[in-house]
């Protein structure tokens, strides 16, 4: 069998993998999606990322993209006359896309923070989150999307977390639905995309996979 | 046409400050430098103003417009003022750009933290080595290139030399020379030193170096 132009190194619940899928749907581009079993990785990932040795890893001709959040810049590049466009033309719009990605990853970061910790750490952990989401909800402000009207690398690199609300309510005994209205109004528009749904995992099958990992790191 | 109006919100030890003046001296864009307080005093109102979410510098206001974040204001330089282009033009040579953009960040000022706070030797021997295996990727990338980005001193480039301000610190206090381990890596400091561009616009090392002693004294680590 031919080779596949853009092959897709991921694991079904990373959040980071999630964002180069919504990519990819978005500007409609074939590819072919390769599941890694974390705990065995295979050859392949780590000749295509020794560095890191981590999922997301895009092979595009045989040769690797890493990290998802310049996986996404390299999609929105190569496939710029397929639209919809992931990021700005104008480079003002542009820094102050990038700026709330990296944003973003804070929150990431926090989040991962309260599913594996305890105790002091974890509600240090439950401060920064809580301080992440709020900075959000007045960012998004009236806005339909994070850095204005059109859906886009910002959006991309938050909405993943969406499907992991759930587990961080459970979890992290937290009220997201009720706290951050327009970031839940702002999630369901980003659901209607169908980019954006048929990407994210059941927010319950999730909650149980996270479960069963907390088991085992605690 | 209107000149650019270029200001800097900066702070003088600051290495990720440093970057961006070499980007925008490589540029020849001509700007204004404010400069905040060092620890001692407050931040200023502008910068508050200006960066609202983090409070920090860089801050570029390019037009009263605020760019903030260091390896995102070089890129946006580099969009803005594309003659002499600091990334690669096609988009797989971005992607590796990016990629050791983020590896730099992420892994080379916080290990080198490390080492200056390091109070027992235990630590400052295992921050050692956590320093130079993260060189070692760097050294390997670099290779026998003259610079990151090739034959031409580019973004890459700009973003580590900023940080090698602070190297001379880091060999003070964690016991070791870079040249020793990594001659390539020492080589290619020698040869970014050498451009005006950058020895115009980092701090000298050593005044960083008394910065770094008298920061180990407030926290006292001796």
């Amino acid at each position: 069998m031919a080779g596949s132009e853009v092959e897709l190194l991921d694991f079904w619940a990373s959040l980071f993998g999630m964002r180069v899928r919504i990519a990819l749907a978005e500007k409609g581009v074939q590819y072919d999606y390769k599941e890694e079993n974390l705990t065995n990785k295979s050859q392949l990932l780590l000749e295509m990322n020794p560095v890191h040795k981590k999922i997301p890893v895009l092979i595009h001709y045989g040769k690797p993209i890493c990290e998802s959040n310049i996986i996404v810049q390299y999609i929105d590049e190569v496939w710029q006359n397929k639209y919809p466009p992931l990021l700005p033309s104008d480079p003002y719009l542009k820094a102050q896309a990038r700026f709330w990605a990296d944003f973003v990853d804070k929150i990431y970061d926090a989040g991962r923070r309260i599913l594996n910790t305890k105790g002091e750490e974890m509600e240090k952990a439950k401060t920064e989150f809580i301080d992440g989401l709020k900075v959000l909800e007045g960012q998004l402000g009236e806005k339909p999307y994070l850095t204005g009207e059109s859906f886009g690398y910002a959006d991309i690199a938050m909405v993943p977390l969406y499907c992991r609300f759930y587990a961080l309510e459970m979890i992290g005994k937290m009220n997201i639905e009720k706290e951050y209205p327009k970031l839940i109004a702002w999630v369901k528009r980003c659901m209607e995309r169908e980019s954006v749904s048929k990407s994210l995992p059941d927010p319950h099958k999730v909650y149980e996979f996270l479960l069963e990992r907390q088991k085992k790191i605690r | 046409m209107g000149k650019d109006d270029v200001k800097l919100l900066s702070m003088w030890a600051s290495p990720f400050c440093m970057r961006v003046k070499v980007a925008l001296a490589e540029k020849e864009v001509a700007y204004e430098e404010i400069l905040e307080n060092d620890l001692m005093g407050g931040k200023t109102e502008l910068l508050i103003q200006s960066n609202p979410v983090h409070k920090q510098v860089p801050v570029l206001l390019h037009d009263d417009k605020p760019v903030v974040e260091s390896t995102n204001i070089l890129t946006y330089i580099d969009e803005v003022w594309p003659a002499k282009p600091l990334l690669p033009t096609c988009a797989y040579g971005k992607s590796r750009a990016r990629f050791w953009a983020d590896y730099i960040d992420r892994k080379v000022f916080p290990a080198g933290r490390n080492i200056w706070t390091a109070k027992e030797d235990g630590q400052v021997e295992s921050a050692r080595k956590e320093f130079l295996d993260i060189l070692m990727y760097l050294d390997g990338t670099l290779g026998d290139k003259d610079y990151f980005n090739g034959d031409n001193f580019g973004f890459v480039d700009i973003l580590l030399i900023g940080l090698t301000s602070w190297f001379p610190a880091f060999e003070k206090y964690g016991g070791f020379k870079v040249e020793d381990h990594y001659p390539k890596l020492a080589a290619w400091i020698t040869r970014s030193y050498a451009r005006k561009t950058v020895s115009e616009s980092l701090t000298n090392p050593e005044k960083i170096t008394n910065f770094v002693g008298m920061m180990r004294q407030m926290y006292g680590i001796e």
